[in-house]
């Protein structure tokens, strides 16, 4: 038997203990019957987004479209063009800071998330602490008080206003932190041994083995910083991100109901798009992960 | 006496005399500190950033629940009255408590359970369908399309749902689901469960797949039977610190809940029927500018998530190193 028809073998479940088929079917039809109850009012702004205005306010309301049409995705467009800043440079906006949020965010919490997970030095029961305390801590002034920091540091109206606040973000650290406190600890001395710093440990061994939890981090802050619209600290309409305009030309009554329903879903894409490539990514581990105790 | 050095001090073992010993100690730290500073290398980027734009934040937060604030003048100290008011004069304050706890008691343990169950389905299936079906979970909580639950549970007989069950005969005619203060609870809390499949359902996600799967193949041989068993003496076991973030994220989507309810039935609710102390909160703070007792509020449900997170840390402890 040839290495990849032996690989082949071990990446289905046949390997693993009692499995029946029929098992695998009761869940694949169990899970379908869920799917529907959950997929059913995305199914409904989908085709809310391809109607046509009349067909919209029927009533009742119908579950299949008669005239199928774009018009409301060209709508969203022709009126996306006539705005007094450049729909270009929402776009642009967007773009730019979610890739900078995203690398920032991974980047910056990988580093301390190893260190939290990993190490022991005074103060790390303090910082781990302080990490779930945040992610519950809920004040309806918290952004009052985040606003005078960042007036405080001339931030506002600025691209670090939308990007600083959001790299610190707690639940992909914690989330990293959760998942590197599972990566053997003989592995990690091994390399100190070897001489390896830190740093050396953090990107070369820990990270290529904690990739299911890296894709996921990277999933929750591609979603957190799509959606930013940045409300209270950018008043300038240059420098706002494509989720505050495509509400606003939705927010423009029944006329625009239709496209207030494309514009949900061409925001939507992206994100989608990103999950579902981070998605492969996690699964793929499954084939050739090893980490051995 | 001796052994309780044992741990971190690499370079010498303290004596007994040297422990307690006020100089001593801060040497050892300030030792320790230096030896590890890598560490705190590493970690500045965030710790700095994270101070800045949290820390401070809360800390400068914490004093507006003993305050009277209303966003215009600089807030003045009232001592503990806010409180005061909420436990004995304010009646909606205690319907709302009833009806988070109502919430958090349903929404949480089951979503906490859907995520875990769900997210063990899924792995169970092969390659794409895996990808296909996580997608499916959870998109609800990608796309906040929960209006079209408006339409769903619309009041008149072409809402869906009464459409539905007058045909089946299970009604004879339309009922309010969204105005109905019997009904709304229920409403809210299926719609919030429909969304619940987020944070927690991914983390299991990832950590399943991390599993090593050797651990599988031995247990294989040493006569584990079906999944189930497998689930139980394999999988779970792994799954520690998963289990423990998923909890605290359902703590906070379980109790901070409230947009739900504020998009779907409206703020505030017939009867306060949905009204959560996010919603009280929300009510007094940006519909009556009386942020003071706003902070108060989420004060209350601060302490009461803290709480909540110990009982869960308590019960999740066999797992979690």
């Amino acid at each position: 038997m040839t290495d990849a028809k032996h690989l082949d073998k071990m990446k289905g479940t046949s390997r693993r203990a009692g499995r029946k088929i029929g098992g695998s079917v009761c869940i694949f039809i169990f899970l379908t019957l869920l799917g529907i109850f959950m997929v059913f009012p995305i199914y409904f702004a989908i085709i809310n987004s391809i109607k046509p205005v009349q067909e919209l306010f029927l009533f009742p309301p119908k579950m299949y479209v008669m005239n199928p049409t774009f018009d409301n995705f060209k709508d969203l467009l022709s009126v996306a063009s006539n705005l007094w800043v450049p729909f270009s440079r929402y776009v642009f906006n967007s773009l730019f800071v979610t890739a900078a949020i995203s690398v920032a965010h991974v980047f910056v919490c990988c580093m301390a998330s190893y260190v939290l997970a990993k190490c022991t030095f005074p103060g790390a029961k303090f910082f781990n602490e302080l990490i779930v305390l945040s992610l519950l801590y809920t004040s309806n002034v918290i952004y009052i008080m985040q606003y005078m920091v960042i007036a405080e540091l001339n931030l506002i109206n600025t691209y670090w206003a939308l990007i600083l606040p959001v790299i610190p973000s707690t639940m992909g650290l914690f989330l990293m932190r959760q998942c590197m406190s599972q990566i053997p600890n003989a592995m990690i001395e091994a390399a100190r041994v070897d001489g390896a710093s830190n740093f050396r440990i953090c990107w070369g061994i820990v990270m290529p083995n904690s990739k299911p939890a890296l894709m996921t981090m990277i999933i929750f802050i591609f979603q957190a910083a799509w959606n930013t619209t940045g409300g209270s600290f950018v008043f300038n309409e240059a420098y706002k991100p494509l989720p505050t305009i495509i509400q606003q030309i939705g927010a423009a009554g029944l006329a625009r109901a239709g496209v207030a329903a494309a514009g949900v879903i061409v925001l939507l894409i992206p994100p989608v798009l990103v999950f579902v490539i981070a998605q492969r990514h996690v699964i793929e581990t499954m084939a050739h992960s090893g980490i051995k105790e | 006496m001796s052994n309780s050095t044992s741990s971190s001090a690499e370079k010498r073992l303290l004596t007994a005399d040297e422990i307690g010993n006020k100089k001593y100690d801060r040497s050892y730290y300030w030792r320790e500190i230096k030896r590890n500073k890598s560490c705190y290398f590493m970690l500045a980027p965030f710790l700095i950033l994270f101070t800045i734009f949290t820390v401070i934040p809360v800390i400068m937060s914490l004093p507006m629940g003993f305050t009277d604030f209303d966003m215009v003048h600089f807030p003045k100290f009232v001592g503990i009255e806010n409180f005061y008011t909420l436990f004995i004069e304010d009646d909606v304050f205690m319907t709302a408590v009833r009806i988070t706890l109502v919430f958090a008691v349903f929404t949480g343990p089951i979503s906490y359970f859907l995520c875990f169950f769900l997210a063990w389905l899924i792995n169970e299936l092969p390659g794409f369908l895996k990808t296909l079906f996580t997608l499916i979970f959870y998109i609800p909580s990608m796309s906040n399309v929960y209006y079209i639950w408006q339409t769903i549970f619309s009041g008149d007989s072409y809402g869906w749902l009464n459409a539905v069950l007058i045909n089946f005969g299970f009604i004879t005619g339309p009922k309010q689901w969204l105005t109905d203060s019997t009904y709304i609870l229920g409403c809210v809390i299926v719609v919030q469960l429909w969304l619940s499949l987020g944070a927690g359902f991914l983390s299991f996600r990832a950590g399943f797949q991390g599993i090593d799967k050797s651990m599988y193949e031995a247990g294989a041989v040493e006569g584990i039977k079906n999944r189930w068993q497998e689930l139980i003496y394999i999988t779970l076991p792994s799954m520690g610190p998963q289990l423990m973030f998923s909890a605290v994220m359902t703590i906070v989507s379980a109790f901070t809940a409230g947009t739900v309810s504020q998009n779907l039935v409206g703020l505030p609710s017939t009867d306060y029927a949905a009204h959560t102390l996010m919603n009280h909160a929300q009510d007094y703070g940006w519909t009556r500018y009386e942020m003071g007792y706003a902070s108060a509020i989420c004060m209350v449900l601060f302490v009461a998530m803290l709480a909540a997170n110990y009982l869960i840390r308590k019960i999740l402890n066999k797992y979690i190193d």
